[in-house]
């Protein structure tokens, strides 16, 4: 759908929503929302990334299909998120990774673990990683130091600058002012907010995901998933220090930190993303887009073998197979840092940005609402009110 | 030989209500629900809170809403044509539901920005009428209760002492349920044209129904027919104005106009017929639904001008927009020699000088206008100018069964109808013979459906 039609349609369901407002206790979209009675595209654009997805505003609409108003939510929101990451990504050659992220994700994780094999074939031969290594730097045995580390460098810098980027210019579309990105009471409760998961939960009905039932099944496995990619990190973190300021080569034995913080972290991963994986495939496909279920799957099957290839690596690492899984690993993670920019992964940003103008938005206290009338009735004691 | 204790006609929440009542009392119950899955549950999907009695503020009201008070809206709204032993039941029972709807799984909306979403008198349900039913029927199939959807009951037939029998199209399919007990829960029948054409004429053919497509009133006719003494005032409908662009029904609370008080109101000779700042718009909303529906063609247009878009509710359709009046006349189709007489004999009428104040009476008022507007009146001159044009949006129908305390049918005669009870929208009459009381539907419903289901699976054991 050309943009002037998408705003179109999102205004026409939009316009919907904000005359009836029965969602209003779900999430944060539709406060939001009535805080506007004339859309632009910036603000459906900040409502998208301030739904959660927990669908229960479908389930309860009265208008949804068969009605001939067609009201859905979840899908329209989904789309515009979509839009969002294309709209932001950079340079405008690789934006169209974002509609096709499965094939995308599939050539690039394929190039990567091409291009690692070839490396590692090229550098040290068949023999050698295919034979045992034991010892400190026995994985630089395998793929010598500055082959791992430049182009993860290279990779974890660029895919940073592009979300950076992103994020910014999405920010200007839908606040303006960046000078507000340095309020620290904003940043602070957005953050507070997303770590504790307030806008996760349908008002308190739980998220009817994957069915029309109230679970919190997708914010646990969510947070799993968080948690893991942050143990994740602190591993790979702590294994620099081990390295470069201990003088500790890996790999190291298992009680250490960056060996106990890795296992966490690849075992909530792989728990957190098959879990979402499976709720995913139970979830209603109309209630998405094919370009957002595409996103979904391809992050999460990608992150999902990330934690899988890495735990295997550390299970057989003392094996002739330690070469041939380090290849793959390192590989898979090419891929992944290589379409990070450009998939799923990006959506924290704009989530918690959205998270932040809210806050802004809302300023931390009361405020009336602009547009006001049926709402009198409600505070109007002895009058009729919102029912009919 | 009977295969169901209890049949429910009707899954609307006061359906929904006698289900469950008389699956937990033990009756092996099958609800008729006349519409498909995807759009069942009648008018309560359109429905989003309910009045009852409390002693004290909750989380989710801000304050108390003693039986008195009750009483005296009830009374007010009614001009007293109320039966009091229904309606004490209703009051009384009323403080009794939440507790009873929370144990079946509904949720409440929580307070948002403080408590200025929330109403002293009414708990507001999280998600509406739809999340409502959707919660009962989940309660409903976890007790056992068969729902059939798509079944349109024809005629119910008495079999003697000991039960009765229901005339049901399933699918297409004829069937004839034999049951020990009845509960009637099928609304009104403002859905059906050619019956409210019996009291309004042609003018009925221009209506908007509000709400489900499928309240037809067949069995409440059916009822009628076979002696059932009816409350209520045949030709009563409860309507406003809404946007005549609405689907022919179940546009629900969409399509309510609410710019009424911030402008002027025109019929299509591009005259004004009525006071548009008579009262606080809640208190004067419904009346809107009778003025538009004698008019010609039914049909008239909210008209207001840039300063005042942003002070209401727009309706789910954005307005008719010009940049002068003329234009705005030639869009509507409105004679612009007319409506700009009109207009201005309007502005020049407006008293300066008194300070516009939306959300109370502000006495900006006309002077030597014909009719006045006694609030609100600003003059319509800062273009763009904008326009809803409107069409009465029937919400429901007034017209009912006479019910007794054990929600028994009751024929003309005074006598209990066997084995027949009634709940919600098609008794509601009983106690709210006329005007309007935000809630109240849901409350009646509720308390009747409980009652009903109780009664019928008691019977229908006994």
């Amino acid at each position: 759908m050309p943009g002037r039609d998408f705003l179109d349609e999102a205004t026409r369901q939009l316009g919907i929503c904000n005359a009836c407002r029965y969602c209003e206790g779900y999430c944060a979209v539709f406060p939001a929302l009535e805080l506007r009675t004339e859309l632009t595209e910036g603000d459906v654009t900040y409502l998208a990334h301030l739904c959660h997805d927990c669908r229960n505003c479908y389930d309860a609409c009265m208008f949804a299909p068969p009605h001939e108003f067609a009201v859905n939510i979840p899908a329209l929101l989904a789309e515009a998120r979509v839009r969002t990451y294309a709209r932001y990504s950079w340079p405008r050659l690789l934006s169209s990774w974002v509609r096709h992220s499965g094939w995308a994700t599939g050539v690039v994780t394929g190039g990567g673990l091409l291009a690692v094999g070839a490396l590692v074939l090229g550098l040290v031969g068949w023999a050698r990683v295919t034979s045992p290594h034991a010892g400190p730097g026995a994985f630089y045995a395998v793929v010598p130091y500055l082959a791992m580390v430049i182009p993860a460098l290279i990779l974890s810098f660029y895919g940073a600058g592009v979300v950076t980027g992103g994020a910014l210019a999405y920010w200007t579309e839908i606040h303006g002012s960046l000078r507000d990105l340095l309020d620290l009471r904003a940043l602070g409760r957005a953050a507070g907010e997303a770590l504790g998961q307030r806008w996760f939960k349908g008002g308190g009905a739980g998220c009817y995901y994957p069915r029309r039932r109230g679970s919190r099944a997708r914010g646990r496995l969510h947070a799993l998933v968080v948690g893991g990619f942050l143990l994740a990190f602190l591993s790979t973190t702590l294994a620099a220090v081990y390295q470069d300021v201990l003088g500790l080569l890996p790999p190291y034995p298992v009680a250490s930190l960056p060996v106990l913080s890795g296992l966490a972290g690849g075992v909530l991963l792989t728990v957190g993303t098959t879990g979402l994986l499976w709720l995913k495939l139970a979830s209603p496909r109309d209630l998405t887009t094919g370009a957002m279920a595409a996103l979904d799957y391809s992050f999460l099957v990608l992150l999902d073998l990330v934690a899988l290839t890495g735990l295997l690596l550390l299970a057989l690492r003392g094996t002739r197979l330690m070469g041939p899984l380090l290849t793959v690993h390192l590989g898979v993670l090419v891929g992944f840092f290589a379409t990070a920019p450009y998939g799923k992964f990006v959506h924290f940003a704009y989530r918690y940005l959205a998270l932040v103008r809210r806050s802004l938005e809302e300023g931390g206290t009361p405020r009336a609402p602009r547009a006001g009338v049926r709402l009198n009735e409600v505070t109007v004691q002895s009058g009729p009110d919102a029912a009919r | 030989m009977a295969t169901h204790d209890v049949a429910v006609i009707g899954g609307g929440n006061a359906g929904l209500c006698a289900a469950l009542a008389a699956a937990e009392g033990g009756a092996r119950v099958v609800l008729l629900e006349r519409a498909p899955e995807s759009l069942r549950g009648g008018n309560s999907r359109h429905t989003r809170d309910l009045r009852y009695v409390h002693d004290r503020a909750t989380p989710f009201v801000t304050g108390a809403y003693p039986e008195e008070e009750f009483w005296e809206d009830l009374l007010r709204v009614t001009g007293g044509e109320t039966h009091l032993g229904l309606a004490t039941l209703v009051i009384q029972e009323s403080r009794t539901l939440p507790e009873w709807m929370e144990r079946h799984g509904v949720r409440w909306q929580p307070p948002l920005r403080g408590t200025l979403h929330l109403s002293r008198t009414n708990l507001f349900f999280l998600g509406g009428g739809k999340a409502l039913v959707n919660t009962y029927y989940d309660a409903a199939r976890r007790v056992g209760v068969e729902v059939l959807y798509e079944a349109t009951v024809r005629d119910l037939v008495e079999t003697g002492s000991d039960g009765c029998a229901v005339v049901v199209d399933v699918g297409g399919v004829r069937r004839t349920l034999a049951c020990g007990a009845v509960v009637v829960a099928s609304g009104g029948f403002e859905a059906n044209i050619p019956w409210l054409a019996r009291y309004w004429g042609e003018a009925a053919h221009q209506f908007v129904i509000r709400g489900t497509p499928y309240n037809d009133g067949t069995v409440l006719a059916a009822l009628l027919g076979r002696g059932a003494r009816s409350v209520g005032e045949p030709r009563g409908v409860h309507a406003v104005a809404v946007d005549a662009r609405s689907p022919r029904y179940d546009g629900g609370i969409v399509t309510r106009v609410d710019s009424i008080p911030f402008g002027i109101v025109v019929n299509r000779l591009g005259q004004r017929f009525a006071d548009e700042g008579e009262d606080l718009w809640p208190r004067r909303y419904a009346s809107w639904g009778a003025l538009i529906a004698e008019q010609p063609g039914q049909t008239a247009y909210s008209v207001f001008d840039a300063k005042v878009w942003g002070c209401f509710i727009p309706s789910a359709y954005p307005p008719l927009r010009a940049s002068s009046l003329e234009d705005l006349a030639s869009l509507l189709g409105v004679d612009a020699a007319a409506f700009q007489a009109t207009v201005h004999a309007y502005n020049r009428s407006v008293r300066p000088g008194e300070r516009f104040r939306p959300g109370e009476l502000d006495g900006c008022a006309t002077s030597g206008l014909h009719p006045p507007k006694s609030h609100w009146a600003l003059p319509v001159d800062q273009p763009p100018f904008y326009a809803y044009p409107l069409r009465p949006g029937i919400t429901f129908t007034y017209l009912g069964l006479a019910v007794d305390e054990r929600a028994r049918v009751l024929t003309t005669a005074g006598r209990p109808l066997p084995h027949v009870y009634a709940a919600g929208e098609c008794m509601a009459g009983n106690i709210l013979s006329r005007g309007y009381l935000g809630g109240l539907g849901l409350t009646i419903g509720s308390v009747f459906g409980r009652i009903a289901g109780t009664e019928a699976a008691r019977d229908a054991r006994a």
